[in-house]
């Protein structure tokens, strides 16, 4: 093994070159039918199922950084359905399903792992409301109970059932909650599209676009102009900024959103566990070490800084929950951009230029739908804009419409 | 912890102010479109760059505005409403309360 290493490292090509996930980059082709713009999750998603169901390769993904390096790296990789409204339960729970093959799908570990999610109620409010989404979940498919605190105790033995004198009445038992390694999503994505023939531009920023008579002729890059069929804007914490340079508003602010990450511990937390009340979510990862993310920032930013009091009034919350977590030392921390819309809903399907689709308005819940995402998207590309039933209710058009989709109670620091 | 300058109060943590939206020009509530109203209420620039925007201080109910730049979050000046609203803004009444 050390000589077979020796004789590699002395050699001037790269041994792997050939069996590599990603084919070298290449110069961009004066014509696309599809340009991706966003080379995160969602993206290279829709770029996968157009170019494997729907046999359309000559498809662009432009990405200003490089694959998976915006908030796909930057969740808390929690995938769950348990949502208020039928309509975003209907489509997250297509999502879970997805996600349950995607290994089987890609040939490649995307480390899924089930788990189930438990949200804590500490009024009786909120058991009320618990209530109404343990219905509406069993109702369309999901696994989804209300349990007492007997069984919380079962569950996860190390939570303080009174944290922050708030104490633990009920929990919303989630049992299709899960976690994956959110870098593979993308990768597995990534690989399987550009394997079918679409191009995965890095380092390719889009600085504006051609449009005539309404319909985006030409997208301008910093690596030169590209003519396109149609464009798919998946974005995520930029969608105000590519929608104006299309011409168009978007009912969306952006916030920054703070999560970080303790020192590896023994496996002692099996569930993800969520407080809304605390504004705290906290799981233990495959590695050993405690993700921890809350609420958005206070006010909008496009800055992925970090903030000490925002860090003081997480951790505090944490702590409340698991007591011990106060010896643990944070290892690292991030931001993420969340482009959150006024009902916690995403923005999919039509925008106002003809050939112009949304994939946007993720806010803090964008991983956990990648694989529908990709999925829809690349039906209503193939189709030339034909919006599936599965995310009409998204529409941008809603919010002139006053047919918002309120998902703020089963959305806001539960992730 | 941030500084921001109150107006009225001077350097307070940015813990003790609530972020109050860009300051832009309101339809008149009852004369404009429902299409205006929502665009009004729902839709954002939310652009990189120097905005006016509102903000309270919440422990004195003080509200004011502040220009702020949305990347580096440099707040620039901080100044009393009065020096952009120097009257009272008067709507057209509801015609639909003033028949009742």
């Amino acid at each position: 093994m050390p000589f077979s290493l020796l004789k590699y490292g002395l050699r001037d090509d790269y041994p792997f070159e050939k069996d590599a996930d990603l084919p070298k980059p290449t110069d961009l082709k004066r014509h696309y039918d599809v340009v991706i713009v966003g080379g995160g999750g969602h993206g290279v998603a829709t770029a996968y199922y157009l170019a494997k169901y729907h046999g359309i390769t000559n498809v662009a993904i432009l990405e200003k950084g490089y694959l998976g390096g915006g908030n796909t790296a930057r969740n808390t990789a929690v995938i769950r359905s348990n949502y208020l409204t039928p309509e975003g339960v209907k489509f997250y729970t297509e999502s879970v399903k997805l996600f349950k093959g995607l290994s089987n799908e890609f040939d490649f570990n995307i480390m899924y792992s089930r788990r189930g999610q438990l949200t804590l109620a500490h009024t009786d409010s909120a058991i009320r409301a618990f209530r109404q989404r343990a219905e509406i979940n069993r109702h369309f498919g999901g696994d989804t109970e209300l349990i007492d605190p007997q069984q919380i105790r079962e569950l996860v033995p190390t939570l303080n059932m009174n944290p922050g004198d708030l104490p633990v009445l009920a929990g919303l038992w989630h049992k299709d909650g899960a976690t994956a390694r959110h870098d593979a999503v993308a990768w597995g994505y990534a690989k399987g599209a550009t394997q079918r023939g679409v191009e995965l531009h890095q380092l390719t920023e889009v600085t504006g676009f051609e449009v005539e008579n309404n319909t985006v002729r030409a997208v301008k890059t910093n690596r030169g102009t590209v003519q396109c069929g149609c464009v798919v804007q998946a974005v995520a914490g930029h969608s105000s900024l590519l929608a104006a340079k299309a011409g168009f508003r978007m009912p969306i602010l952006t916030y920054p959103l703070q999560a970080m990450v303790t020192q590896p511990v023994k496996p002692f937390l099996n569930p993800l566990v969520s407080s809304p009340a605390l504004h705290c979510y906290v799981q233990q990862t495959g590695r050993g070490e405690l993700v921890f993310g809350g609420g958005s920032d206070p006010y909008p930013l496009y800055n992925t800084r970090s903030t000490l009091d925002l860090k003081e009034s997480l951790l505090a919350h944490a702590v409340e929950l698991f007591p011990f977590m106060a010896n643990l030392r944070l290892m690292r921390q991030w931001t993420g951009l969340t482009d959150m819309t006024s009902d916690y809903s995403p923005i999919m399907g039509l925008s106002p230029v003809d050939n112009y689709y949304l994939d946007a308005g993720w806010g803090t819940w964008g991983f956990k739908a990648t694989p529908i995402c990709g999925w829809t998207m690349a039906q209503l590309v193939a189709s030339g804009g034909k919006v599936p039933e599965l995310i009409e209710p998204f529409a941008m058009e809603r919010f002139r419409s006053f047919r918002q989709v309120n998902e703020m109670g089963a959305t806001a620091a539960s992730h | 912890m941030k500084i921001m300058q109150c107006p009225l109060n001077g350097p307070r943590n940015i813990s003790e102010f609530v972020y109050g939206g860009e300051v832009r020009q309101m339809p008149e509530p009852n004369l404009c479109s429902d299409e205006e109203w929502a665009e009004y209420v729902f839709f954002h620039d939310n652009q990189i760059g120097l905005v006016q925007e509102w903000w309270l201080h919440a422990p004195s109910g003080y509200w004011f505005i502040a220009e702020r730049h949305t990347a580096t979050d440099d707040i620039v000046r901080t100044f009393d409403p009065s020096e952009l609203f120097k009257e009272r803004v008067e709507f057209a009444p509801n015609p639909e309360v003033s028949a009742a």
